[in-house]
């Protein structure tokens, strides 16, 4: 069965690691959800976060492909434990009429901000699991998207686990 | 000291004990050639075709075990060598590739010669590096070596802009070298390794299946140690052969596509399969959901990435060959426990009885001369002794059957990107490291047409290949499966427009023989193995046209479903 995975990666912060990454995912036909990363507080390491999913065999594979590149330092898979998942999402929202009240009830139940304002338009902020911004985005059902920006996951291991080299 | 990037460049390879290096001189890598013409510890062969410089360097591999060196220029330079880098990426082949690139500053400018080699070998190499500070030049070279040479090998891009051979540094090679983000597997699993022989103890019909690891691991003896204190049968890969002897009688040939009847049904039928240095390749499963149904799988790869890759195992062991494979037969040696007697004799029995239907027999009167008969010749003409290379295609299957490799890193061949053109240049990779060896090139003639310019090279350096060219005037293989599955549409595979190779050989200066009638055939390789050693020879086989390669497992079809002749 195809489950969500999020795997996170310490990489080398060296030019092409990132098109190391991706392109082991488009030549070994792996799905790709979204991917970010950017670096650490060690200069000389990024952290990336890769949103996949496949089955356990599959999974497996991109696991081990992954640990093979020399620029990889070391990867976790967060779903296997306990782990922190956060995604931010900025989204351009109608906010004429009715909807205009509508869109700030949703915003306030999914503990989100309005960042802009105009007299069409809100710019919401929300930051929180990819499953909640989905939800969000499903419970505006009849209020018009104009534009979605998301980020990507990133996340973390709970705990006192360390990814760390 | 202070040296040029350059120097730096050509000091980096001989610290590394680099004695010849394949290539082909451009703008982009004139200051390294400059410093090569002004040292004499390194020997530099001049290629006709960059392909060439990397299956020439891919041949001395190898044959050798040591890591194959190359050197190109940048953009065409680089471009060309990617078959070349490919097939040695597909093989797990130690290779170091040094591509020159324009300078730093030009870099994305769409300059002259530029392209990004990075970019464009980075699926199909280990690793590869862009230098771009001449003060990290030394150390990125022995990091590619590193990095090529341990773990499972593989080939290994340095690339390196013009401007940075010009400038000068200190010279240091480092003695030795860490990447923290590489740890190519040291140790064994003892723990795995005592599972995978509980396992194994209890098989009644056990079969081992090996491949090119244990080449690349120099396992040889182990493995024949292993094999013996168990009693088993053995089959080798197209990868593997010569890593068990062929004229052993628990040998039981290469299993896979073409492999024999006696392999594959014994495959099919073994209730513990024992793979090691294998990668359970398409080419050798056939229909994974038919494969082995009834066998229990021990595992054992220097890759964990090749581990229930494609077939799912029970007991996998990641370890260098050698050591897991040295320390099953102590755990054999230190017990009295063998393999049930009676079981394994019925077992050899099944196994007789499949070997007895002589998959490999053709019929050889038919007044032409067969392919299989010319490959069985070579056999005894080189006392089964000669390095053999191939090309791809029909030739590559009747070298690797009738050939009966005894002996480890003899047969070389693109078996895993299946490289036409590969045959000629890996010749005279293995001629360069072994002066005097018997070193025979099986092509066709649409094969060797690929890389046919090497005769030239061939010439400036005196590397007295002798090429047996299996010539039936088709794509010989694509022809085959054309006549089985396109009802005889021959689409594209008639090779008209040949040129004489008797002629075209000599006009290179070497030695050419036409052969058309089979009684001449012992006498024209006796010939070139004789008295024309010192030469090269191209032998131009005129064979049966339309002859197959039997056994044969269809797409799709399992190892039971073989058509036999």
């Amino acid at each position: 069965m195809k489950q969500k995975h999020i795997i996170s990666l310490l990489l080398e912060n060296e030019s092409g690691a990132l098109s190391r990454v991706s392109g082991l995912f488009s030549a070994r036909a792996y799905n790709i959800e979204s991917l970010s990363v950017a670096p650490t507080d060690d200069e000389t390491m990024s952290r990336m976060t890769i949103v996949t999913t496949g089955t356990d065999e599959i999974v497996e594979q991109i696991l081990k492909q992954l640990n093979k590149l020399v620029d990889v330092v070391k990867l976790v898979d967060l779903t296997e434990s306990e782990h922190i998942e956060r995604e931010l999402m900025l989204a351009k929202v109608e906010a004429t009429g009715d909807a205009r009240d509508e869109v700030k009830r949703l915003v306030d139940i999914f503990h989100g901000r309005v960042v802009d304002v105009t007299d069409t338009t809100y710019t919401v902020e929300l930051t929180d699991t990819c499953d909640k911004l989905d939800a969000f985005l499903t419970s505006l059902s009849s209020i018009k998207i104009y534009e979605v920006v998301r980020s990507g996951a990133i996340g973390i291991t709970g705990g006192e686990n360390i990814l760390a080299c | 000291m202070e040296l040029t990037g350059a120097e730096i460049v050509v000091r980096s390879l001989i610290e590394e004990g680099v004695e010849h290096l394949f290539g082909y001189p451009g703008g982009a890598v004139l200051h390294i050639y400059d410093a090569l013409y002004k040292q004499e510890e390194l020997q530099h062969v001049l290629v006709r075709h960059e392909q060439a410089a990397t299956h020439a360097a891919d041949g001395y591999a190898r044959s050798t075990g040591k890591p194959g060196v190359v050197l190109v220029t940048s953009g065409p330079g680089a471009t060309n060598a990617v078959t070349g880098i490919a097939t040695a990426y597909m093989d797990s082949i130690p290779m170091v590739v040094l591509t020159g690139q324009v300078p730093l500053g030009l870099i994305g400018n769409d300059a002259f010669q530029e392209v990004d080699s990075v970019g464009i070998t980075r699926p199909v190499v280990k690793h590869n590096f862009l230098v771009e500070d001449i003060n990290n030049l030394a150390a990125t070279i022995k990091k590619a070596f590193y990095v090529a040479t341990t773990g499972r090998p593989g080939p290994v891009v340095v690339d390196i802009p013009k401007d940075i051979t010009a400038q000068k540094a200190e010279f240091a090679y480092p003695r030795d070298i860490k990447i923290r983000s590489y740890n190519p597997v040291i140790k064994t699993q003892p723990g795995q390794t005592k599972k995978a022989y509980e396992l194994i103890m209890q098989a009644k019909k056990p079969m081992i299946y090996t491949g090119g690891g244990v080449i690349l691991s120099n396992a040889s003896d182990e493995l024949i140690k292993f094999a013996q204190l168990l009693g088993a049968p053995v089959t080798n890969t197209l990868m593997g052969l010569g890593a068990y002897p062929a004229n052993d009688k628990q040998f039981v040939g290469m299993l896979g596509m073409h492999g024999t009847y006696e392999a594959n049904m014994g495959m099919h039928n073994s209730d513990v399969l024992i793979a090691i240095g294998a990668r359970f390749d398409d080419r050798v499963t056939g229909n994974l959901e038919k494969f082995c149904p009834d066998a229990r799988i021990v595992h054992v790869d220097i890759d964990p990435a090749s581990i229930s890759k494609n077939v799912k195992v029970d007991v996998a062991i990641v370890g260098d060959v050698k050591e897991v494979v040295s320390e099953l037969n102590g755990l054999i040696e230190a017990s009295d426990q063998r393999l049930d007697n009676a079981a394994m004799t019925s077992w050899w029995q099944q196994i007789e009885e499949w070997r007895a239907q002589d998959c490999l027999k053709y019929n050889a009167n038919t007044g032409t001369i067969k392919p299989q008969f010319v490959i069985e010749q070579l056999h005894e003409v080189t006392k089964g002794d000669a390095f053999v290379t191939s090309d791809v295609g029909q030739h590559q299957m009747f070298a690797a059957q009738y050939y009966g490799f005894n002996k480890p890193r003899r047969w070389i061949n693109s078996g895993g990107l299946g490289t036409m053109g590969f045959g000629l240049p890996a010749a005279m990779g293995v001629q360069l490291a072994h002066p005097g060896e018997q070193v025979a090139c099986v092509t066709g003639e649409g094969s060797i047409q690929m890389c046919i310019q090497e005769l030239s090279t061939c010439t400036q350096y005196n590397l007295p290949v002798k090429i047996i060219n299996l010539n039936n005037g088709y794509l010989g293989m694509v022809r085959q499966w054309q006549e089985f599955f396109y009802e005889k549409r021959y689409a594209s595979s008639y090779m008209t427009s040949l040129p004489d190779f008797v002629a075209l050989a000599e006009s290179y200066g070497h030695v050419g023989i036409r052969i058309d009638k089979p009684e001449d055939v012992k006498q024209a390789l006796e010939d070139a193995f004789g008295k024309y050693k010192d030469r090269v020879v191209f032998l131009d086989f005129m064979i049966d046209r339309e002859e197959n390669v039997y056994p044969m497992i269809p797409a799709g079809a399992g190892l039971n479903e073989m058509i036999l002749i």
